[in-house]
């Protein structure tokens, strides 16, 4: 009963919070995971593969790249090192939800951080700049997620034989449009639309350069590194 | 295709996916950060979705790609403004697809 009182949103009272916080996640990932299923199903994988690299994999850019990398007829060794090299962004994600983890055990953090996605993480840490740090609404709002990315490319791959170019539909467009609405969501002040536009910049140089697959990690890098540079500078003018 | 090789790729995919998601939370959600650096990580969430999207946006394919054809870029500018005025995450998206999809069916 106590431990009710301290965590008012425990067990599957928090489901409810969790789902509706997990909505928008949902409905950007239903048009980008069917647009995965429909590209899965020409490469010709099968309904069970899709929805198995759906389930354990749960990287949306790098399961659109890996198919498109099956589909080139690459071998599986650089198919997972590219896997490896696009998703090391997550490092600097978990890294950066860290603070807002204290006290959970390892095995919490564990099942945590396996779903923690671009979208998730975007969520999550909204959430714990908040301070809500609940465990069970965070754990609700990361498990629809994954079952709605899980579900959607299944259904893309169904939809896939009658579905000729996901481009007429727009559902290429699904990713680019959910990641504005992120980031409008993260700047707060001027100092945030700087960092924006410095890390925009740097991430467009580095592939110009021919440095794509790690364009992002290292532009996040120089890119929070401006942010706190500047912040820092700022405060020292004014005191 | 053959499927012990596609399987194998997925499994391979999840350990080097996984490793770099779970290997900060566990070394450190435990202790506390000194200010820079929680500093530092609080422009992470920024620079990571800038860093996706931008190229996204204006290198559409591999080239920088400013003109009236670049319907990535034109869609964001009004989906840009609907996040911002009516935090709608759903409405973003769904402008956004909606005038690609648009664009594509009048000029393409």
């Amino acid at each position: 009963m106590n431990s009710e009182i301290m965590e008012p949103q425990a067990g599957f009272a928090a489901w409810l919070p969790g789902v509706r916080q997990a909505l928008p996640i949902v409905m950007g990932y239903l048009p980008v995971g069917a647009a995965f299923g429909v590209l899965a199903h020409k490469t010709g994988l099968s309904a069970a593969e899709t929805a198995l690299m759906s389930l354990l994999v749960y990287a949306g850019s790098a399961q659109l790249i890996a198919v498109a990398m099956f589909a080139a007829g690459m071998p599986p060794v650089s198919i997972v090192v590219t896997t490896f090299v696009v998703n090391l962004r997550h490092l600097l994600m978990t890294a950066s939800l860290a603070p807002g983890l204290k006290g959970w055990s390892r095995c919490q953090l564990g099942l945590f951080a396996y779903q923690v996605t671009d979208e998730t993480f975007a969520v999550h840490s909204s959430r714990f700049a908040r301070g809500e740090t609940g465990r069970a609404v965070g754990f609700a709002i990361n498990v629809t997620a994954h079952a709605a990315w899980v579900l959607a490319s299944w259904l893309g791959h169904l939809a896939g034989a009658a579905i000729p170019d996901v481009r007429p539909l727009g559902l290429d467009y699904a990713l680019p449009a959910m990641f504005i609405a992120l980031l409008t969501m993260q700047v707060r002040n001027g100092l945030h639309v700087l960092v924006a536009g410095f890390s925009g910049l740097a991430a467009m140089v580095l592939i110009q350069a021919g440095a794509d697959r790690f364009s992002v990690i290292v532009a996040t890098i120089a890119g929070a590194t401006f942010g706190a540079g500047v912040e820092s500078w700022m405060k020292r003018q004014s005191s | 295709m053959d499927e012990t090789a596609v399987f194998l790729t997925i499994v391979g995919m999840t350990l080097v996916t996984y490793g770099p998601r779970v290997a900060p939370v566990l070394l450190l959600a435990s202790r506390s950060l000194p200010g820079p650096v929680v500093r530092w990580l609080s422009y992470v969430p920024t620079a990571v979705l800038s860093a996706m999207l931008f190229p996204a946006l204006l290198l559409p394919d591999g080239g920088f790609a400013l003109g009236l054809d670049n319907l990535f870029l034109w869609a964001a500018l009004p989906a840009f403004l609907l996040a911002w005025k009516t935090r709608s995450f759903f409405g973003t998206v769904a402008l956004g697809m909606g005038l690609v999809a648009a664009g594509r069916w009048f000029f393409g």
